[in-house]
């Protein structure tokens, strides 16, 4: 069972900062340009400033290669680096099923626990679903998958950019 | 006046006693997972104690009515005791008339108030206003929106290194052009105090009005709005241990009484017709519609409490307070505190090498420590000083050193989970 807000703040974050995000945070995978990319996409959270570049060799029907780099914290960046190794070989209708799944898990509409998913170890960002303000550093790389699978050159969190009506946390 | 904290009074022990003190404000009894409350984000909104908040109570419960209107008991109590609240404010920052204290709902549409209602009528095509690096976004968009409709062009303060203003340049901004300076009494990111008798005089010395932000200001030194001659001043009474949705604006009468009014509505008029209404004299042609009159009321008490303890052991605890938090997080290797003015208020902004701020802020929060973490609405300082964004803690004069500790060891285990 996952933790509630119910009037007394349980921050979930212990469960948040696990050995595999510290480990993604470190060691990014995927990490780079792509020099034959045929989709890129470029995605920003103006409100902490995390800012990456993603770009894909998309093949037929197929993500055959991604990569990213940029500058953020540690949750967007493990979550970036784990939707690399997610998305790479899959079908652009999986990698935009994991898009959503990903996005339902980090705002609380779907939990993984009770409902059948295709996140594997991504559940390990469940945790931001209890840390408002940080839900939104889990799902910019997804947003940007989004984007450059859409062939949208750019994407932010905010507002009417934001194709994933995430929830708009104030400055 | 704007003696620096640093040339502070400090009283004797017994007179400031912290944790009397602090037995005055309920949330600091909180525990946030499991852990005693450390709250070190008061730059941000600063902490309620409890005669305040039986103040807000007492109003809800034995005098709310609406003001300046009826003729019955309620409406000439609530009116006696908002205007009451006026004149606590007016000796708060020892202005030369209560009419010159104008009730808004914060700093933000204090300067917004200022664009617009002077700003708007005196600015035109060419004119130069005179900004700094440290504003806050607050007193730097309302700038460029008028800028914008009137063809007037904005001009910014450099700063050094330490996040201090370099003087010199500002005084070389000015030409025959310019006509309005906005500056910072505080900075809100890093803590530097600025020499605002300095930046007035100058603004003087070639006629040109200045407003003061003094949001960061106000709760923590003791602001003397004659003193300093400013035009106008600006603060939030959410930082003052008082309400949201309410604040000041200071303004000169003369200055006051050339603008327009701001909003339209009831309470700002004299007469009116549907070919011409005349205005309220201040400060009512500023404050059209119902105020937030317990709020009023209640900031009222809330300068009450701060008086009581005195501004001076405010600014001398908190400067100590300061002082031992600069030295322990500098002992941090992999931290760099991020402005280190001459003169600084107590704000501690800092990075720690590796761990992007808002990982620290969430890994604080699971030791019970409220930093905040961000751009801090100062999205020119953090480019100043090429950052994306900071951890800061600020702190108030209900903290304590065992909390600048808890503060270290709370960074020191962020460092380790991120080692």
């Amino acid at each position: 069972m996952r933790k509630r807000y119910s009037g007394k703040y349980v921050a979930d974050s212990k469960n948040l900062y696990q050995e595999v995000i510290l480990d993604h945070n470190r060691k990014p995978r995927n990490w780079g340009g792509l020099a034959d990319a045929t989709h890129k996409s470029e995605g920003v959270n103006p409100l902490c400033g995390d800012h990456i570049h993603l770009a894909l060799r998309v093949a037929g029907d197929a993500v055959e290669a991604i990569s990213f780099e940029g500058e953020s914290c540690a949750i967007c960046k493990a979550s970036a680096s784990m939707m690399t190794t997610a998305v790479k070989g899959k079908s652009r209708g999986d990698a935009e099923q994991l898009v959503n799944e990903f996005r339902d898990m980090a705002t609380g509409k779907l939990d993984t626990a009770t409902t059948p998913h295709h996140l594997g170890r991504l559940t390990v960002f469940s945790g931001v679903r209890d840390l408002p303000t940080r839900v939104k550093c889990a799902i910019l790389p997804w947003h940007t998958l989004h984007a450059a699978l859409n062939s949208q050159a750019t994407t932010s969190t905010e507002a009417d950019a934001d194709p994933m009506h995430a929830p708009v946390i104030g400055v | 006046m704007t003696a620096p904290l640093t040339a502070r009074q400090v009283q004797p022990e017994q007179v400031f006693d912290v944790e009397r003190i602090r037995a005055d404000f309920p949330i600091l009894k909180l525990k946030v997972n499991g852990k005693p409350l450390v709250f070190l984000d008061n730059a941000a909104s600063s902490q309620m104690p409890q005669p305040v908040i039986d103040r807000w109570v007492k109003y809800e419960a034995s005098q709310h009515a609406n003001i300046h209107r009826a003729v019955h008991y309620l409406s000439e109590t609530a009116t006696a005791e908002y205007e009451a609240a006026r004149r606590k404010l007016h000796a708060f920052i020892n202005a030369k008339e209560e009419r010159e204290v104008i009730y808004t709902s914060g700093a933000t549409e204090g300067i917004n108030l200022v664009a617009h209602a002077w700003g708007r009528k005196f600015l035109g095509a060419g004119d130069e206003i005179i900004l700094t690096t440290l504003e806050h976004h607050s007193n730097i968009v309302p700038w460029q929106m008028v800028a914008q409709e009137k063809g007037a062009k904005i001009r910014v303060v450099p700063i050094n290194d330490r996040g201090e203003l370099l003087i010199d340049e500002y005084r070389k901004l000015f030409n025959a052009n310019t006509k309005f300076v906005g500056a910072t009494h505080v900075s809100n990111a890093l803590g530097t105090i600025t020499p605002v008798r300095e930046l007035i005089d100058i603004a003087h010395a070639h006629g040109v009005p200045i407003l003061i932000d003094g949001a960061q200001a106000a709760p923590h030194l003791k602001v003397d709005v004659q003193a300093l001659d400013c035009d106008f001043y600006v603060f939030s009474g959410h930082k003052l241990c008082g309400p949201t949705g309410i604040g000041v604006l200071y303004g000169k009468a003369a200055l006051l009484e050339q603008m327009n009014p701001f909003k339209g509505g009831g309470d700002m008029i004299l007469s009116v017709t549907f070919e011409k209404t005349t205005y309220a004299p201040i400060p009512a042609k500023f404050e059209a519609g119902t105020p937030p009159i317990a709020a009023g009321i209640t900031l009222g008490a809330a300068v009450d409490y701060l008086t009581n303890i005195g501004m001076e052991n405010i600014a001398g605890h908190e400067t100590d307070l300061l002082d031992y938090a600069t030295d322990q997080v500098n002992r941090l290797p992999g931290v760099r505190i991020i402005g280190s003015a001459e003169q600084k208020a107590a704000v501690l902004s800092f990075a720690v090498e590796g761990v992007h701020p808002h990982d620290v802020g969430t890994l604080l929060n699971e030791d019970g420590v409220a930093i905040r973490t961000g751009h801090h609405c100062a999205q020119p300082v953090m480019q100043r000083f090429k950052v994306p964004a900071t951890a800061r803690a600020s702190f108030a004069f209900y903290n304590t050193m065992a909390e600048v500790d808890a503060l270290v060891a709370s960074i020191k285990r962020a460092q380790k989970v991120f080692g």
